[in-house]
């Protein structure tokens, strides 16, 4: 994969990634109320509120919460380059989480307890989900038989036929990863509270916006991963990537809006276990067969 | 209309109201009554919010408070007393403690009296409200420019 494609798609992710993910939110902010029995706010109002966040006026703690925040778009737009463009999986993975590091970075620096509170909890969600994933790119690799996204085009049969347990394992971990109910420990969509929305203590303003944006862009490219596992050459099977993604993504706003938030020792334990039976057993078949 | 009365976020603290007025608030914020179709969420945080909703007379204890929740809030922002207490220290203007009205320690904006605040004078004041803040943020886009 050259530079050159992976410049390119990064570019392209920069400015379609906040699109269709401002659409998603608001998507996931209108079932979410009509799940609860409410109409919902219009479909644009993330984008209301991210101009509105923008268009405030400039107070900082640290100083360089903007700065980290800044990076961690940067890397979250790699990340998403770099997938979308057929790159290299496990290098995708390994940036997301950089990109999270910065954000971790971001809400430390302000040295508000609230905030480091919600560094500490953002951190663990890391350790919780970060094995899974490791597991989801290995399971990919011994299936496709390389790292690189764009091999899928060119196999006889979706990677999902050789890892259906790593693929429930992933779905198990996403939900850490978007940051839903029973796992928004670090930040929650709902609950605007100080403990609950800990990372974002001391954010305002276009720092807030740009952690907005960044949950935009993970959305698009973590529903990127799943769809992965069903496509293998011809453009339908690229329509029945999208429906199951997008299927994913309704199955996790449902788990949101019906399940109360765990401790993190469950959420650590609950997700290292999935890790090790459904990552370990897909390994192991894997490798026998 | 800007973007800024579209996702107006609320923050909502109780300075020594009897509660009343309270009550009313948050049943105006509850679900059943939707604020979210407006973009309105509530919010705990002074630094994500865009709108003070105070009730209560405001006393010497919380007085410090009020101010410190004030400050935290960023540009642009409008601040509602809501409750008759709020407004001018109601009917307990005259107890020793009381300073008589939120308006004695930050600025407010709108006034919406009633004992307890009706949910109707509360949504009419937190409309009237979004007005002055679109007011309040075209003014600091002009003055960030003139900078
Ligand atoms: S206005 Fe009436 S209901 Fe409201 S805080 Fe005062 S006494 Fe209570």
């Amino acid at each position: 994969m050259s530079f050159i494609t992976t410049l390119i798609g990064t570019i392209a992710f920069a400015i379609l990634a906040p699109i269709v993910g401002c659409l998603l939110a608001g998507l996931d902010r209108i079932i979410s109320a009509r799940m609860q029995g409410r109409v919902g706010p219009p479909i644009l109002q993330p984008y209301y509120d991210v101009r509105k966040l923008i268009a405030k006026d400039n107070v900082t703690v640290s100083g360089v919460d903007g700065v980290y925040m800044s990076a961690a778009l940067v890397f979250t737009a790699f990340a998403g380059g770099i997938f979308f463009s057929g790159g290299n999986l496990l290098m995708s993975a390994f940036i997301i989480t950089m990109a999270g590091l910065f954000f971790i970075m971001a809400a430390y620096s302000s040295r508000s307890p609230y905030a480091e509170l919600g560094a500490g909890r953002e951190t663990v969600q890391v350790m919780s989900y970060e094995p899974m994933v490791l597991l989801m790119a290995v399971c990919f690799y011994m299936a496709a038989g390389t790292f690189n996204v764009s091999s899928v085009f060119g196999l006889s049969a979706p990677v999902i036929l050789y890892t259906i347990p790593a693929f429930i394992g992933f779905l198990f971990i996403l939900t850490i990863k978007l940051r839903k109910s029973p796992f928004d420990l670090s930040t929650s969509h709902h609950a605007h509270q100080e403990l609950v929305r800990g990372t974002t203590t001391e954010m305002s303003g276009k720092t807030l916006a740009k952690v907005e944006v960044m949950h935009w862009c993970e959305t698009v490219l973590f529903l990127g991963w799943t769809g992965m596992f069903f496509i293998w050459g011809g453009p339908l099977s690229l329509i029945l990537g999208i429906v199951v993604a997008l299927a994913a993504w309704f199955f996790e706003i449902w788990i949101d809006n019906n399940f109360a938030r765990v401790k993190w020792q469950a959420m650590l334990r609950s997700a290292w276990t999935v890790a090790l039976v459904c990552g370990g057993i897909n390994i192991i078949v894997l490798m026998l067969v | 209309m800007g973007y800024a009365s579209k996702s107006p976020w609320v923050i909502h603290y109780d300075a020594s109201s009897c509660n009343g007025c309270d009550i009313e608030v948050l049943a105006a914020l509850c679900p059943g009554f939707d604020v979210e179709r407006f973009g309105i969420i509530n919010t705990g945080n002074p630094k994500h919010a865009d709108i003070f909703l105070v009730t209560g007379s405001v006393n010497e204890r919380n007085i410090s408070v009020v101010k410190q929740i004030y400050d935290q809030m960023v540009e642009p922002k409008v601040v509602v007393a809501c409750g008759i207490c709020a407004c001018t220290g109601g009917i307990f203007h005259d107890c020793y403690n009381v300073i008589g009205g939120v308006d004695k320690a930050i600025p407010v904006d709108v006034y919406a009296p009633g004992c307890a605040v009706r949910p109707e004078a509360i949504i009419d004041a937190v409309v009237q409200a979004l007005g002055i803040l679109e007011e309040k943020s075209k003014a600091l886009k002009e003055s960030k420019k003139g900078a």
